[in-house]
């Protein structure tokens, strides 16, 4: 009987929490998307067109807000491999050093990290003049482009591509890529049949890392971008913060998170799903 | 000839670091950032605006804390953080006990509303909580609804870093606690709780670097209220004090002592559960040192 009881009064308070302030508010904001008129004098009455005129007004935004998360997921994703591969199996004693320089932009404030790139890629900045001089960037601007703005994801969401892949990397048995030299494996061989797929529940708990934060993210595109790259989270944003708009701001809101979780699922179908739910289901 | 050969010899070294070389230039590029933030703390801007270098000075660092609004938006965001650490830590760890000791009806289920806020948009999350506490009407935005927040976005990464402890963990030395009399309370507070003391230390880092930094959700649930990253996030159009980056890189500073702390703790824990019979002749340690153990 006492056993039984335990792991329900060790779950009650943290399981409380996440309904009450999580899910719990989720259907308010379902219910405000459904509502029609302004602050003061909201009713609800199934007001489907806040979606119709959501979707159809803010479109662009919407498209763009996953072209740049697709973006930078992949270029992350070629960034983070090389850098993971080189800790897990080349780093020796440097291996901590090289982890913590992974880890160590966390412990700046995020807005101040993307204010920084905004110091590093604006046009007097060495790094601008150097692509300029040679003619990576024609105009001499960088800033408020799509280009700083998939930069500034890509560098903001990258330890979180790189600590999974890292962790897969590492945890993978060193003698399976003996034994595949042994079977007369070359290099490269032996790296795209052995080692990549093994380290693939860390690809994909990385891509997924980075992804959903980076589509619904605000500040890159605040800081870094101009008028014209404005991402779906900075429409969220202003309706709710600055217009009051709330339910249309509420039925944005609910589309982005059901396109990520249509993104999401299309995508561990396709990948397999031990990477996001593996060793949940340990004893 | 011989030009040739150098040639060959160096094409052959580049293929053999080439993995290094790229590691070399990730590290570069996610360290530049925190170096410009450094640098800029010692510069002597002209204006307002602290983007173009103008020349060195200490002046900032020695009046770090010379701004009144400042400060108070620091002395929140620490409160803040230090109250969302400690509650989401006791919570997830309990989640985390529940988790991976019990088999229940629901765990499924639990394991999914763990994950899911960790799948969902800061936005999305910030927005659905803005919403709840405006159409409820019970709470005035402010402290108290920017610690409901952060403690809610903590629990599940305390849960999944705690878990990830108690997963390797060997239950033989509770075995063997219990064949010694202990009971199963004294067994968790004299056993269990020390050696998964790192993970639950890690999880609390986490939570607490998670709520200083938080922007998004607190931007939607602050009220008046003014926490660090906001203060920045307000500073950023009238342009922001070079005290700011100052102040980030002793933040900086702080977290990273409290990393090295957290890693050789683990390194303490890690020694204590190694320390076996079979293996003490083996780990070449002292007869004295091994008995005390």
């Amino acid at each position: 009987m006492r056993r039984r009881v335990i792991p329900y009064f060790l779950l009650g308070p943290g399981t409380a929490w996440l309904l009450i302030f999580f899910v719990v508010p989720l259907y308010y904001m379902g219910k405000l998307s459904l509502e029609s008129g302004f602050v003061g004098s909201l009713e609800f009455n199934w007001h489907w067109d806040n979606y119709k005129e959501a979707l159809s007004e803010y479109d662009t935004q919407f498209i763009r807000s996953f072209v740049y998360a697709g973006a930078a997921t992949l270029l992350s994703l070629i960034i983070a491999y090389p850098l993971a591969y080189a800790i897990a199996f080349k780093a020796g004693r440097w291996r901590n050093l090289m982890l913590f320089a992974v880890v160590a932009p966390f412990f700046t404030t995020y807005l101040i990290r993307t204010i920084a790139w905004e110091t590093i890629l604006s046009d007097e900045s060495p790094v601008t003049e150097f692509l300029h001089a040679i003619g990576l960037v024609p105009s001499g601007h960088i800033l408020a482009t799509s280009a700083a703005v998939i930069a500034g994801l890509t560098y903001n969401f990258l330890p979180f591509m790189i600590l999974p892949i890292y962790a897969s990397l590492e945890r993978i048995d060193v003698r399976l890529i003996e034994a595949s030299k042994d079977l007369y494996a070359s290099a490269a061989q032996s790296f795209w049949r052995v080692t990549l797929p093994l380290s693939a529940p860390g690809v994909v708990a990385g891509t997924l890392l980075t992804f959903i934060p980076a589509a619904g993210d605000y500040v890159n595109a605040q800081f870094l971008g101009g008028a014209g790259n404005r991402m779906i989270g900075n429409v969220i944003q202003s309706l709710y913060l600055s217009q009051a708009d709330y339910p249309s701001a509420a039925a944005l809101s609910f589309v982005l998170m059901a396109l990520i979780m249509i993104a999401v699922v299309v995508y561990i179908r396709f990948a397999g799903s031990e990477a996001l739910m593996g060793e949940e289901n340990a004893p | 000839m011989s030009g040739d050969h150098g040639l060959s010899g160096a094409w052959r070294w580049l293929r053999e670091h080439a993995v290094n070389i790229v590691a070399a230039l990730v590290v570069f590029y996610l360290l530049l950032p925190i170096a410009v933030i450094l640098l800029f703390s010692f510069n002597d801007p002209a204006g307002r605006y602290n983007y173009t270098w103008v020349g060195f000075t200490l002046e900032h660092w020695a009046h770090a804390f010379s701004r009144p609004e400042l400060n108070e938006a620091l002395v929140t965001s620490l409160k803040l953080a230090v109250l969302a650490t400690v509650i989401s830590t006791i919570v997830g760890t309990m989640m985390a006990l529940a988790l991976v000791r019990h088999q229940f009806l629901g765990r499924r289920a639990a394991n999914f509303l763990i994950v899911i806020p960790m799948a969902t948009p800061e936005v999305v999350m910030g927005a659905a909580l803005l919403s709840f506490f405006l159409l409820l009407g019970t709470f005035s935005l402010g402290f108290e609804t920017l610690l409901i927040a952060h403690v809610m976005f903590c629990i599940s990464f305390v849960v999944v870093v705690v878990r990830s402890r108690l997963i390797g963990f060997d239950r033989s030395l509770e075995e063997a606690a219990r064949d010694l009399g202990a009971s199963s309370f004294d067994t968790f507070r004299l056993v269990t709780l020390p050696l998964i003391m790192p993970g639950i230390f890690g999880a609390a880092m986490l939570a607490f670097a998670l709520s200083i930094d938080d922007f998004v959700i607190s931007n939607f649930n602050s009220g008046t209220t003014v926490t660090f990253p906001l203060y920045i996030f307000g500073a950023a159009q009238r342009g922001i004090p070079v005290e700011v980056n100052v102040i980030a890189m002793i933040l900086f500073s702080f977290t990273v002592a409290a990393m090295g702390f957290a890693t050789w703790q683990q390194r303490r824990a890690e020694k204590m559960t190694s320390v076996r019979p079979e293996q003490e002749a083996g780990a070449g340690m002292p007869a004295g040192a091994a008995a005390a153990a």
